[in-house]
């Protein structure tokens, strides 16, 4: 993912010469052609996230669109109150681009990993959120963010995420993505664990349970309007994310379905069991220590399938 | 330059202004807003290239600030430059007002970054001085921030990315009055050798009595004080200037003059008429 970003925002910069590049010493090397190639859209600030923001701001003021990019926790956490006073209470033009969404960052332990940034995000208003589960949905997601004025937060993986989307498809910002129909359950993801859900969702189809999948890439605002219609036509809801467990994706869908006029769903929340992620491994391992692998989401999906009927 | 005795005149007026408008709303800061008095209407009278005209024009002057809460003074500049309604001044933090005790800028003319979080501006404006670098505008960028601000570790980020990006258009103004909510600077946490540290740091500094309009003035004629270098002014100011029981007190940080002996010695000293204390803003 983190390679399709790097390519669409040169691609975005090549034609709109107000787009920006504002890194935080990370990523600095892969930028290389990005700062060669326009200089005067290029800004490395150094290991300096509270500015970082603060720049990018007085920068968007400016009609400037800029990027700021650094890993995960230290552009969302690190620089939060500037993200809240500079970039959503004034509703300046700045994008917040998080690498190393969830466990990415596997070996790099918990300082590294974003399992916190979607439940703090999530309530700074005139912020919205998108978080491609492949590639070509990061590709999407840059052009959608340069495209709308205000804040926006990215949300994007490092390297190496499978393919979900085999052919181009018509994104729209806020709308949710059916990759799988399905009748007895339905399972809500976003960011690269989709994949695996996806597969998970395959697999449980042999035994004879029909799981719809859809991948919210948008998570403010949420697809609201689909989330009512999946959960009338299925009755029962799983959500999977690569974040703890509280306060994230699947808290806002909760939220969502408590509110409704809708009754008697079975609904369960996957996600880390609200602690940090002290364990070593590929990203692969740690989805598996904590709960994510393919085997837990089928597990849960049976179990809450068994709950409905 | 503004005839000086008409600025300190003016002076006088953003006073009583600051503190009728505080006092009628029962909040506010009068104090840090006093001691800043001569530094924004030399600003605004005799520096910055801003007007009822321009002032959202993308080659003005900005000024930044980020000592938030001295918002109703800004207020009061701002109107006197008609920038805002004069008739509004009077309507301070009280309900419905769109003047806060902090500046919101998505609410106020003339006000270019919410602040009243203590840090922010010099980042922001170092933003803005770096797009002007970068679009060629001629524009320069005045950031204002209080001492017990820079105690913040956000302004020495900026401090550094200034200096790096030699943006000698951007110019920090330190209402340097040595007290902060709770007590003297020098007792609460040191800033000392305080101009070597801009210096250390690549900053051009200055040093002037924060109450001299005219030394103001001069100073931030000669801006930036070194090509390619960020400026910045070190006012040495009195917290709570003007009033006899206010000056270098603590307490008054946050805190509104009661009604008996001390709203008297208020309209004693800025001469305020205390029977016309009512609609006093048009």
């Amino acid at each position: 993912m983190r390679n399709a970003y790097m390519s669409t925002l040169y691609e975005l910069a090549k034609k709109n010469k107000q787009i920006m590049a504002i890194v935080a010493d990370i990523g600095a090397i892969v930028f290389d052609k990005f700062k060669e190639d326009f200089p005067d859209q290029f800004v490395n600030v150094g290991v300096a996230e509270q500015n970082l923001i603060g720049v990018a701001a007085g920068l968007a003021s400016c009609g400037k669109i800029p990027f700021t990019y650094t890993i995960t926790p230290f552009i969302t956490m690190r620089p939060y109150e500037q993200i809240k006073n500079d970039v959503c209470l004034q509703n300046t033009n700045v994008k917040i681009v998080g690498v190393g969404a969830g466990l990415c960052y596997s070996t790099l332990g918990p300082t590294h990993h974003a399992i916190e940034d979607i439940a703090i995000m999530r309530v700074l208003p005139n912020m919205t959120i998108v978080s491609p589960a492949d590639p070509l949905e990061a590709k999407k997601t840059t052009i959608a963010a340069a495209q709308l004025k205000g804040p926006v937060y990215l949300r994007i993986g490092t390297r190496g995420e499978p393919a979900i989307y085999q052919e181009d498809y018509n994104f729209k910002l806020g709308k949710g993505v059916e990759l799988k129909d399905g009748a007895d359950i339905a399972i809500f993801s976003t960011g690269s664990i989709t994949y695996d859900v996806l597969e998970a969702a395959r697999e449980l189809e042999r035994e004879k349970l029909s799981v719809k999948v859809i991948n919210i890439h948008t998570i403010k605002p949420l697809d609201v309007k689909m989330i009512l219609e999946t959960a009338k036509a299925t009755g029962s809801i799983l959500t999977v994310e690569e974040h703890n467990i509280d306060g994230g994706f699947g808290s806002g869908i909760a939220e969502v379905l408590l509110e409704s006029k809708i009754r008697d769903i079975k609904f369960k929340r996957l996600g880390i069991k609200d602690c940090f992620c002290s364990f070593y491994g590929t990203h692969k391992d740690l989805k598996a220590h904590f709960g994510l692998s393919k085997e837990d989401i089928k597990r849960e999906t049976r179990n809450l399938y068994k709950q409905k009927k | 330059m503004n005839n000086t005795r008409d600025l300190t005149n003016l002076a006088k007026e953003m006073r009583r202004k600051v503190i009728k408008m505080c006092y009628r709303a029962g909040g506010g800061h009068v104090a840090p807003s006093f001691s800043s008095v001569e530094i924004l209407v030399a600003l605004y009278f005799n520096i910055l290239n801003l007007d009822k005209n321009n002032y959202t024009d993308s080659r003005r002057d900005r000024f930044i600030l980020s000592k938030g809460h001295a918002g109703a003074l800004l207020y009061a500049i701002l109107a006197e430059k008609e920038i805002l309604d004069k008739n509004i001044l009077n309507t301070f933090c009280q309900k419905d007002s769109i003047l806060g005790a902090h500046p919101e800028t998505h609410l106020v003319p003339g006000i270019e970054l919410s602040t009243g979080s203590l840090g922010h501006g010099l980042s922001f404006g170092a933003g803005i001085a770096l797009a002007g670098k970068i679009d060629k505008k001629d524009y320069r960028v005045f950031v204002l921030l209080s001492d017990g601000e820079t105690e913040e570790g956000q302004i020495w980020e900026a401090a550094l990315f200034a200096s790096h990006h030699k943006l000698d258009n951007l110019i920090a103004i330190v209402d340097h009055n040595k007290l902060q909510s709770l007590g003297r600077v020098e007792d609460i946490l040191s800033l000392n050798p305080f101009s070597d540290k801009w210096r250390s740091f690549g900053w051009e500094v200055k040093e002037v009595d924060g109450h001299n309009i005219s030394q103001i003035t001069k100073t931030l004629e000669s801006i930036p004080f070194t090509k390619d270098k960020p400026s910045v002014l070190i006012a040495h100011t009195i917290k709570g200037k003007g009033l006899s029981f206010m000056e270098n007190v603590p307490i008054w940080h946050y805190r509104i003059p009661d009604k008996k002996e001390e709203w008297k010695i208020v309209c004693k000293e800025l001469e305020i008429d205390e029977n016309e204390f009512g609609d006093v803003f048009e």
